[in-house]
């Protein structure tokens, strides 16, 4: 019998050793995982790599791992924010690494990782300061930067509705980055807002095959965020 | 001479939106253009973050912390509208599929480079964003800014100074004291919009030559 659901939070990261490359999904707060990141704080794994598109807000979250400095490096598109003093503090201190990565070409390169994909060429940023150093080629024309996938030993994701199988829903723009971060690490953990029986979601409506998940925590706040707005 | 606000420079940017186009609006003034578009024209806005059919802001109470748009504001979604993935959403990009991104602008060269995510000074926190992808991807870059810089420098310039978001790829730009094309063989004055604004003094005032042929 497969049964991808754990009891708790704590069971589904203990796992998570130092140094690895961790996915955490979200835009903003929508679709944030908090609290499997306020879990992966208490779990203590250090010298993590995350792929986010920012590099958290105000204190909660993402930031709060980042100020706990357990981040050694981070991906992301949009780490400078009003409210991001964590990571400028540690990146002006040099003390975490970025890897600044045009938005759709982060969302394609974990796209193409969870695809089997070996790399691809996109024509975003040929020509600035982000394709330095990188591999060209012009198609038919165009000019293009090769990029290649990102792979995560992790993914922490929050998603709507689950059941054993590990096929999830989602809510509006809370899907995000969910569905390509799943099929893109080796082990992928969805909290959610309610786990259904096996056949209770429409198969019409499974955003996220169960095949790309492996771990599923319900949390009864994982519809709301119950923190304090960041 | 009279130069437009924030607003209206929105509002001259709504007047170019045709009926039945995708739309990305940036953050900051593009996003104004949303509440100028003329109620007879069905326009479907794209927010990257991964809607297609973005409404107004919601009442205040009826806010969805999951319903957000790229400026991680609380949004709505019209009937008709669908949410997806960033890949997906990025695809719709990249793949030529929206009509018209509007973006706010550092410069903008006479060949079409834009520069818009980066000052270029050496000690700042880099962050780009969609910028780079809305750049390369969508089939018309419109681009609003003020056309002078704090210290009366223009920003529309012969080569951008600022390190590239994208290059070749502004279609037009609206200022605040004019509308300006960018073909091929350079820069054509559309429209001076400030009042009492000749073509000679903005000429003067935007450096790179402007080509003018007044409508026959």
């Amino acid at each position: 019998m497969i049964n991808k659901i754990f009891a708790t939070p704590e069971a589904a990261l203990a796992d998570i050793p130092d140094g690895a490359t961790v996915m955490i999904g979200g835009f903003g707060n929508a679709g944030m995982p908090a609290e499997l990141i306020d879990c992966l704080i208490a779990q203590g794994a250090r010298e993590l790599t995350i792929v986010n598109n920012n590099a958290g807000n105000a204190d909660a979250g993402l930031a709060a791992l980042i100020g706990a400095g357990r981040v050694r490096k981070i991906l992301c598109s949009f780490p400078r924010q009003t409210d991001s003093w964590h990571f400028d503090k540690l990146y002006r201190a040099g003390k975490l690494e970025l890897e600044l990565v045009p938005q759709g070409t982060l969302a394609e390169r974990i796209r193409a990782a969870g695809a089997g994909i070996g790399a691809f060429f996109t024509p975003t940023a040929f020509g600035t300061r982000l394709a330095e150093g990188k591999e060209t080629r012009q198609i038919d024309g165009r000019d293009y930067v090769l990029e290649y996938p990102i792979h995560a030993d992790y993914a922490l994701i929050k998603a709507d509705r689950a059941d054993r199988w590990g096929n999830l829903t989602y809510r509006k723009t809370a899907r995000n980055f969910g569905p390509i971060m799943a099929a893109a690490a080796s082990c992928t953990v969805a909290q959610v807002r309610e786990t259904v029986d096996l056949g209770e979601l429409d198969p019409e409506r499974v955003v996220t095959p169960g095949i790309f998940v492996k771990r599923v925590v319900r949390l009864a706040a994982a519809g709301k965020t119950q923190r304090k707005a960041a | 001479m009279k130069k437009l606000d924030r607003h209206q420079i929105a509002a001259r940017v709504a007047r170019d939106i045709p009926d039945g186009a995708y739309v990305n609006l940036g953050i900051g003034l593009p996003t104004l253009v949303a509440n100028h578009i003329p109620k007879d024209r069905e326009v479907v806005l794209h927010s990257e973050n991964g809607i297609l059919g973005l409404g107004p802001k919601p009442a205040p109470g009826t806010e969805d912390e999951d319903l957000i748009d790229a400026g991680k504001a609380p949004a709505t979604a019209l009937p008709g509208a669908a949410y997806f993935h960033h890949a997906d959403s990025f695809g719709m990009i990249r793949g030529g599929h929206i009509d018209i991104c509007v973006l706010g602008a550092f410069q903008v060269a006479a060949n079409g480079d834009i520069a818009n995510w980066h000052t270029g000074e050496a000690d700042a926190i880099p962050a780009v964003g969609g910028a780079m992808d809305l750049a390369a991807g969508a089939k018309q870059v419109f681009v609003t800014m003020e056309h002078l810089t704090k210290k009366g420098e223009s920003k529309i310039v012969e080569r951008c100074t600022y390190p590239l978001t994208g290059l070749r790829c502004v279609t037009r730009v609206y200022t605040d004291l004019a509308v300006i094309d960018v073909k091929s063989d350079g820069l054509h004055l559309v429209e001076i919009v400030a009042e009492g604004l000749s073509f000679e003094e903005l000429q003067r005032l935007n450096g790179v030559p402007l080509k003018y042929r007044a409508a026959a």
